[in-house]
C-alpha cells in the first residue's frame, strides 16, 4: 500500500479577531484512520482552528487541504463529508430528539432517512428520549445527541469539539468504542479534549496554547521530546514535603496524586542533586516517566514565561 | 465525488419543515400573529365605524323663519349634529371652528326663508372643519338629505308647487383644513397591509438573528445547506401565516364592517403573495445584519415607522410633500394600498393594479439580493 494522501493538510495558517492573533501560522497534518487528539489550555484556539477546517470561519492567511479540497475555496465540498461536532450544543432545543436527527438526516440528503435514524435513535440508546425536546435533555445526553447527529452521515471526517464534557464514564467508554471502530474503517477524528485519559487514547496528540503549536506526535514521543524527568515519592504524610519541594533548585512542579507526589524538572542533575537530602528512608522515592498532564503545564509555563 | 448542487429540494424542505415545528411550539408568537389583525381590526374598526354623532354646531342665523328651525330642528333629531350656540356674527362663527370649539358651521343666510317660498333655490352653507375627515365625512353625508326631508314636510299645503322642483333649495359643503376625505372603507383594507408589514418583517428578521444567539448556526453552517435554501425555506411557513391574517382581516372586515369585495378574490389572494413575500424579503435582510435579536426588531420598527406613515395609510398620499411621495413610492406598502383598495373597493382588473405590481417586485428583488450577499456563510 502507497503512503496515502493527508486527510487534513494545512500550512501556516494564521486567524486573528480584532487585531488578537487566536491562530499563530499553525501547520498540522493528519492521516487517514488516525486519531488526533487536539489539547491546550482554555483560549488556545482549538475551536477556532476547527472551525476553519470545515468552513465556519476563514483563515487570513496561509493555505489548507482539508479531504483533498482546499479548505479556503472548496468548503462547499468538504461539507458533506464532515461530521462536525460544535462545543456548545448547536442543535435545535425546540425540535425533538428524533425531529432534529430527521432534520439533519434530510439536510444531508440520505436515503430512508426514516428507518436511519430509528436505527441512530437505537442504536446511541436514545429511544427513551425520542419524542422529548433536545432542550429538556441532560447536559451528557445533549452530547450525545449532538454526536449522534454528526455521525448520521457516516461522514469520512470527523471534527469533535469536546465530544465527551459532562459525559459519564460509561458512555465516554462507549463514544471511544465508536471511535476505534469507525477508525478502523478508516474514518479520520480529530478530537479536542481537556481530559489526559482521552489524549493518551489518540494515536497522536497535537497542543496548543495561545495559537501556537508547541508540540505534536505520539504521546511518548510528546513526553520525551518534552525532557521532563520525575520523581514519584511515597509514604504517610506525604504532603507535608509539598512546600519544602516546591522551593527546590530544579523542581519545576509538585503534584499530588493521593499518597503519592510527582516532581519535575527539565534539569535531571540539578534536581536529583536537590532531592538527594530529603532521601532519608522516610519516604520511598522512584524515579518515572513524565505524564501528559506534567508535559502539557510545563509547556504552557515555559509559553508563559516567554 | 460529489457534484456541485445550488439548490436541493430536499435540504429545501428539510428546512421548510423543521421551521413549521418550531412555529407550532412557539405559541406565544403564533398566537401574537393571528391575534395582532384581531386586535387591530378593533381598535381601528372601532374608530372607523363609531360615525361620530353629537357633533357640535354653530348656527349663524341671519334668517329666523319656521324652515329655518325646521332644518336646525331636524339636524338635531339626526344626532349627528348638535347645536350649540346660534350666533349673529360671522367673525365669531369663524373663530368657533378655527379654534375647533365646534365642528360645523351652518350658514342660513339672509331671506333664506322668503327665497325658498319663491321657489329661488336658495343656498344653505355647512362648513365643517375636516381636519379628521372621518369625523365629519358622515355627517356631512347626511346633511344635504336631513334638510331636503325637513323641508319636504313643511312645504305643505298651499306651498306645495315648490315640491315639484326637485330640491327646493341647494346645500353647498364646504370642507376646511383638509380638502381629501378618507372613506371608511379605505381603513380596512388599508389594515391588511400594516399588519402584514408589521408582523411578517418582524418575524423572520428574528428569523437568522435567532439562529446566530441561540448557537444553532454553527450547526447549520457546518452542513451543506445552501443560504438560498435558508432563506426561502424559512419564508414559506410564514407566507402562510400571511395568508391566515388576510383572512382574518377579510372576513372581519366583511362581516363586521360591512366592506365590500367587488373585486377578484383570487387576484387580491395572487398580487398579496409578491406584497408577502416583499416583507419577508426585508425582514430576512434585515435578520442578515443585525447582530442579535434586540437590533433586528428595531431594523423592523425602522422599516414599519415609514411604511406606516409615508404609504397613504395614515394620511393621505397626495396630501404628502413631493420627497416624502418619493420615499412613500419605493415602500411595497404604498403600492399594495392601492392594490388592495383597487380591488376591494373598485373592482380593479388586473391589468389595472399592474403598475402597482412591478415596483413591489423590483423591491422584492432588491432585499433577496441584498440579504443573499449579506447572508454571511461563516461565523466570522
Ligand atoms: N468570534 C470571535 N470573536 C472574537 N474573539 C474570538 C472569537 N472566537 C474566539 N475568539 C477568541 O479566540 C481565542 C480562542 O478561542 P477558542 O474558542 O478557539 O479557544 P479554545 O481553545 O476552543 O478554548 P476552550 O478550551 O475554552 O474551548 C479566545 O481568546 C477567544 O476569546
Ligand atoms: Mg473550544
Amino acid at each position: 500500500m502507497s503512503e496515502a494522501a493527508p486527510v487534513i493538510d494545512v500550512r501556516d495558517l494564521t486567524k486573528s479577531f480584532g487585531g488578537k492573533t487566536v491562530i499563530n501560522n499553525l501547520s498540522l497534518r493528519i492521516m487517514p484512520g488516525e486519531i488526533y487528539g487536539f489539547l491546550g489550555p482554555n483560549g488556545s484556539g482549538k475551536t477556532t482552528f476547527i472551525r476553519m477546517l470545515c468552513g465556519l470561519l476563514r483563515p487570513d492567511s496561509g493555505s489548507g487541504v482539508c479531504l483533498g479540497f482546499d479548505i479556503l475555496k472548496q468548503a462547499e465540498k468538504i461539507k458533506p463529508l464532515v461530521g462536525y461536532m460544535a462545543q456548545r450544543f448547536s442543535l435545535y432545543e425546540d425540535l425533538s430528539v428524533r425531529e432534529n436527527l430527521n432534520f439533519m438526516a434530510r439536510v444531508y440528503r440520505l436515503r430512508n432517512v426514516r428507518s436511519q435514524v430509528a436505527e441512530c435513535i437505537e442504536r446511541m440508546g436514545m429511544a427513551r428520549f425520542a419524542g422529548q425536546l433536545a432542550g429538556t435533555l441532560s447536559g451528557g445526553w445533549k452530547q450525545r445527541l449532538a454526536l449522534a447527529a454528526c455521525l448520521l452521515h457516516r461522514p469520512r471526517l470527523l471534527l469533535l469539539d469536546e465530544p465527551t464534557a459532562g459525559v459519564d464514564p460509561k458512555a465516554r467508554r462507549d463514544f471511544w468504542d465508536d471511535i476505534y471502530n469507525l477508525a478502523a474503517q478508516g474514518v479520520t477524528s480529530l478530537i479536542s479534549t481537556h481530559y489526559m485519559d482521552e489524549a493518551e487514547r489518540c494515536h497522536r496528540l497535537a497542543y496548543l496554547a495561545y495559537g501556537n503549536l508547541l508540540a505534536a506526535g505520539t504521546a511518548e514521543e510528546v513526553i520525551s521530546a518534552s525532557g521532563l524527568k520525575t520523581w514519584s515519592v511515597s509514604g504517610d504524610d506525604v504532603h507535608l514535603l509539598t512546600p519544602q519541594l516546591k522551593s527546590l533548585a530544579g523542581a519545576e512542579q509538585v503534584v499530588p496524586f493521593g499518597n503519592t507526589l510527582h516532581v519535575s524538572g527539565h534539569d535531571p542533575e540539578l534536581l536529583a542533586a536537590s532531592l538527594r537530602p530529603l532521601m532519608n528512608g522516610k519516604y520511598h522515592w522512584r524515579q518515572i516517566d513524565a505524564n501528559l498532564e506534567e508535559v502539557f503545564i510545563s509547556l504552557m509555563q515555559q509559553r508563559g514565561e516567554q | 465525488m460529489v457534484a456541485v448542487d445550488f439548490f436541493s429540494f430536499k435540504r429545501f424542505s428539510a428546512i421548510v419543515g423543521k421551521e413549521f415545528v418550531q412555529m407550532r411550539r412557539d405559541r406565544v408568537t403564533l398566537a401574537m400573529m393571528i391575534g395582532i389583525p384581531i386586535l387591530q381590526m378593533i381598535i381601528f374598526g372601532f374608530a372607523i365605524n363609531s360615525n361620530p354623532k353629537h357633533l357640535p354646531t354653530v348656527i349663524l342665523a341671519a334668517d329666523h323663519s319656521v324652515f329655518s328651525r325646521t332644518i336646525i330642528a331636524a339636524m338635531q333629531n339626526s344626532e349627528y349634529f348638535q347645536v350649540v350656540k346660534t350666533v349673529a356674527d360671522e367673525e365669531e362663527a369663524d373663530r368657533l371652528i378655527e379654534d375647533g370649539e365646534v365642528q360645523f358651521v351652518l350658514d342660513i343666510p339672509q331671506q333664506f326663508s322668503r327665497r325658498l317660498v319663491r321657489g329661488e333655490k336658495p343656498a344653505l352653507l355647512l362648513t365643517a372643519d375636516a381636519t379628521d375627515p372621518a369625523a365629519t365625512s358622515n355627517a356631512l353625508a347626511a346633511f344635504r338629505i336631513i334638510a331636503e326631508q325637513a323641508l319636504a314636510r313643511d312645504l305643505a299645503g298651499p306651498l306645495r308647487y315648490l315640491r315639484r322642483h326637485d330640491a327646493p333649495l341647494e346645500v353647498i359643503l364646504h370642507r376646511r383644513f383638509n380638502p381629501e376625505a378618507i372613506t371608511q372603507y379605505n381603513i380596512v383594507p388599508g389594515l391588511m397591509g400594516v399588519v402584514l408589514t408589521m408582523t411578517l418583517v418582524i418575524i423572520t428578521a428574528l428569523a437568522i438573528t435567532r439562529e446566530r444567539e441561540r448557537g444553532t448556526m454553527e450547526n447549520l453552517l457546518s452542513t451543506p445547506v445552501k443560504p438560498m435554501e435558508v432563506m426561502i425555506g424559512k419564508i414559506i411557513p410564514y407566507i402562510i401565516v400571511g395568508y391566515v391574517q388576510m383572512g382574518v382581516i377579510l372576513l372581519a372586515g366583511r362581516f363586521l364592517f360591512g366592506v365590500p369585495l367587488i373585486g377578484s378574490l383570487s387576484l387580491l389572494l395572487a398580487a398579496s403573495l409578491l406584497f408577502i413575500a416583499a416583507n419577508l424579503g426585508v425582514g430576512l435582510t434585515f435578520s442578515t445584519l443585525a447582530r442579535n435579536q434586540l437590533q433586528a426588531v428595531q431594523m423592523a420598527f425602522f422599516f414599519f415607522l415609514p411604511s406606516i406613515l409615508l404609504s397613504g395609510f395614515m394620511f393621505p398620499f397626495r396630501g404628502m410633500p413631493v420627497w416624502a411621495q418619493r420615499v412613500g413610492e419605493v415602500l411595497p406598502l404604498t403600492h399594495y394600498l392601492r392594490i388592495v383598495r383597487g380591488i376591494l373597493l373598485k373592482g380593479n382588473s388586473f391589468e389595472q393594479i399592474l403598475p402597482h405590481l412591478w415596483p413591489i417586485m423590483v423591491f422584492l428583488a432588491v432585499a433577496l439580493t441584498i440579504g443573499l450577499k449579506r447572508y454571511r456563510g461563516t461565523l466570522d
